[in-house]
């Protein structure tokens, strides 16, 4: 065993509201800079829908991942050599069409334009070139547009839905969406680490967290390619990759990263995990079926005496210890078995996780009518028993969640509604009736679990939602090697002002 | 003239290319990158970038191995079969570079967005690289058998220069051509540290042998030990 901490982030989409609070606050915080228009560290996206990139689960083009072979694991990308014969061109990166030209308007002219008959208009400008351009996209350009037949069928997260369904999904009556916000998953087996031929990307071993060495990167742009979530953007006025940082100055200084402490709809929840280092590439290596399984078994308990000596010994602080006792990730993840990683089958162990989110019952039309697909007297069970009615079809939700394993979903849908109904009768009728008790164990639940989950999805706190580590920055390298060397330096201690090299 | 072009002239670009190309690395590493700019034209890249730098880096080996194996050059060139077997190729090389070469210019100068990130310097460094890639096919066609002179000629005056003796006499004789070649090569070593020439150092081999995850710590674990990289997987 080899126990090292992970600061992970939880997503409860049954929550999201799709505002873009969170991409708005990341964007002013850290990409609101040139050669950075373009990227949104974090960005919320309509599923069904293309997303951003456009289409980037599509792995086929773009070759993010690793794919096993031969029970060990490959980059889905290159090979050592393959990268070196590829450093002039890259066939497999996105272009900024993919992204989007990024785009500002020529506010001046409102104030410059001369008097005249007619209102002046600001036109589009390109954030490139500075030309006036037409704007063909933008960042979550189909945001709310689902049921549409170029961005919605188009998801590459729909293969394998039936094709009735997927036509369905388009009629007006069945158009059903979820918001999905992305950062990057600073994974366990990142694949932009292994992807970069300058060895520029990084895992930092205390907190996990996956960063860029900007004095190294040299502009070969691999981690862009290899990274499945494609949440690692050139920046093509600096030469250098960049990418989330997950706030980690804000979480130095006992913060939650800036898309996490100003979510609207708080479905955002921070927490330390524990996790088996040595389990890695054993676990990413597992056929499709088992991944959700041997995802879970990597993270250990917090509690457990063994891991508690391991995590010690392998210089982990106590107070790091305890935060991942009170981790809502961990009760989320692992506990109660409700969240999942983005496709699994990338393989990089993503740490960020999901909560799915619950739809409602599908409509059918009636003489005319448009009613729920509910028959007569049939009471408030009917879509726990028919998982497949509801309008997200389960099958969508286990290709973004578990690797297309529809097993992990519906367990998950399942918990969700008994402690949703369970949680209704307490309230309504004041008491639980015996046969909902009995519900929630054939979940896998008792009374209080449900009452906890309830708690935590519902009614928390600040510090019930964001249970930080301290990071003890008095012990951290650079400050002891010699405080001084940061004074009168810019921002993150850059020793010279980012700028384009010559 | 011929002393200062080429033998003082040669150790300060190389003394240039040396020294700045260390301390740039050491202290403005942020401003070593390749500098690439697929993101923004991606169709012309394809056709220039491979030919150009594929084209360029092989013609560079032969110039080396001229340099270095003098005597295998000369044994391959005994055979005029071979010997134009080699000329013929390293004129196709040539060609492939400068055509590459070619659309990358025109690339730098039409495209919006690449004119954008386009600095004096990196045109300055098209002009040395388009004079040398000009000079060099023009002498592959007009002076032939340059792969048999350049070790009776060349080779020696390197040689002299890295014996600290320069001999720049043993240039006298040869056509203007040949010594716009020989002097922009020079050119473009000094150019080197000041431009994004400096990513030619920084073609990662290391990629072949590190281990493929990276982890660093940003704590010290225990008095004493040093930070480090340490591999997993």
């Amino acid at each position: 065993m080899n126990v090292k901490a992970q600061v992970s982030m939880l997503f409860h989409l049954d929550k999201c509201i799709g505002c873009h609070t969170c991409s708005v606050a990341c964007k002013n915080l850290w990409t609101d800079r040139k050669g950075a228009e373009y990227m949104w560290w974090n960005n919320v996206e309509t599923r069904p829908g293309t997303g951003y990139p456009t289409r980037w689960e599509d792995q086929e083009r773009l070759r993010g991942g690793w794919e096993p072979k031969d029970g060990s694991l490959r980059l889905k990308l290159h090979g050592r050599l393959g990268a070196l014969l590829k450093l002039f061109y890259n066939p497999a990166l996105p272009d900024i069409k993919d992204y989007y030209e990024p785009f500002t308007f020529r506010y001046s002219d409102l104030f410059d334009a001369p008097a005249a008959d007619d209102q002046p208009t600001a036109i589009p400008v390109s954030a490139i070139t500075g030309e006036p351009i037409d704007i063909e996209s933008g960042p979550a350009w189909d945001d709310d547009f689902s049921g549409s037949g170029i961005y919605a069928r188009n998801d590459p997260s729909l293969a394998g839905v039936p094709e009735e369904t997927r036509r369905q999904l388009e009629e007006l009556e069945r158009i059903v969406f979820n918001y999905l916000p992305r950062i990057c998953n600073h994974c366990l087996n990142p694949a932009c680490v292994a992807a970069c031929p300058s060895g520029a990307i990084y895992k930092r071993e205390e907190d996990g967290v996956v960063l860029v060495n900007e004095n190294r990167c040299r502009a070969w742009r691999m981690c862009v390619a290899a990274c499945p979530y494609k949440k690692v953007y050139y920046n093509w006025n600096t030469g250098k990759s960049e990418k989330c940082i997950l706030c980690f100055p804000r979480l130095e200084t006992g913060q939650a990263p800036a898309c996490a402490h100003s979510c609207v709809g708080r479905i955002r929840y921070m927490g330390v995990l524990l996790y088996d280092a040595d389990r890695i590439p054993e676990a990413a290596a597992v056929p499709d079926a088992d991944l959700v399984g041997h995802h879970r078994e990597v993270i250990l308990d917090p509690f457990d005496p063994a891991v508690i000596a391991e995590a010690r010994a392998s210089g982990i602080d106590e107070d790091w210890i305890r935060a991942a006792q009170r981790s809502p990730v961990y009760r989320f993840v692992k506990e109660w078995g409700l969240a999942l990683p983005l496709h699994p089958e990338y393989r990089t162990m993503a740490m960020m996780y999901y909560i799915p989110p619950l739809s409602p019952v599908m409509s059918v039309v009636d003489a005319d009518l448009f009613r729920l697909d509910l028959a007569d007297g049939e009471g408030a069970f009917e879509l726990f028993d028919r998982l497949d009615a509801s309008r997200l079809p389960i099958r969508y939700l286990a290709n973004l969640f578990s690797a297309g394993e529809e097993g992990p979903i519906r367990a998950i849908l399942r918990k969700m509604l008994a402690v949703r109904l369970y949680r209704r009768a307490r309230t309504v009728e004041g008491e639980a009736p015996a046969d909902l008790e009995r519900l929630l164990e054939s979940v896998g639940l008792d009374a209080e679990s449900a009452e906890a989950i309830y708690r935590l999805s519902t009614l928390p706190t600040l510090e019930e939602r964001f249970v930080l580590p301290p990071y003890h920055r008095e012990v951290a390298i650079e400050s002891l090697a010699d405080p001084l060397s940061h004074k009168g330096l810019t921002g993150l201690g850059f020793v010279e002002p980012p700028a384009r090299g010559e | 003239m011929t002393w200062f072009l080429f033998a003082i002239f040669p150790y300060i670009a190389v003394t240039l290319a040396v020294a700045v190309g260390v301390v740039r690395a050491v202290r403005r590493p942020f401003s070593v990158s390749s500098l690439s700019s697929q993101l923004l034209e991606r169709r012309w890249l394809y056709w220039g970038s491979q030919s150009f730098h594929y084209g360029i880096l092989l013609v560079l080996g032969g110039h080396l191995l001229a340099f270095l194996l003098p005597g295998t050059l000369r044994a391959w060139n005994g055979s005029p079969a071979r010997q134009l077997a080699l000329e013929i190729t390293g004129l196709g090389l040539g060609l492939y570079a400068l055509v590459g070469a070619l659309i990358l210019v025109l690339r730098r100068l039409t495209n919006a967005r690449i004119r954008v990130v386009t600095s004096p310097m990196d045109l300055l460094v098209w002009l040395a690289l388009l004079v040398s890639l000009v000079t060099g096919v023009l002498t592959a066609g007009v002076h032939r058998y340059g792969s048999t002179w350049f070790t009776g000629v060349f080779t020696p005056y390197l040689w002299s220069l890295a014996r600290f003796a320069p001999e720049p006499e043993r240039l006298d004789g040869l056509p203007w051509l040949v010594r716009l070649h020989a002097f922009n090569f020079f050119v473009l070593l000094a150019l080197f540290p000041f431009s994004r020439l400096v990513h030619l150092v920084t073609v990662p081999v290391g990629y072949l042998v590190r281990p493929w995850q990276l982890v660093v710590a940003n704590r010290q674990r225990s008095a004493g030990a040093e930070p480090s990289a340490s591999a997993r997987n």
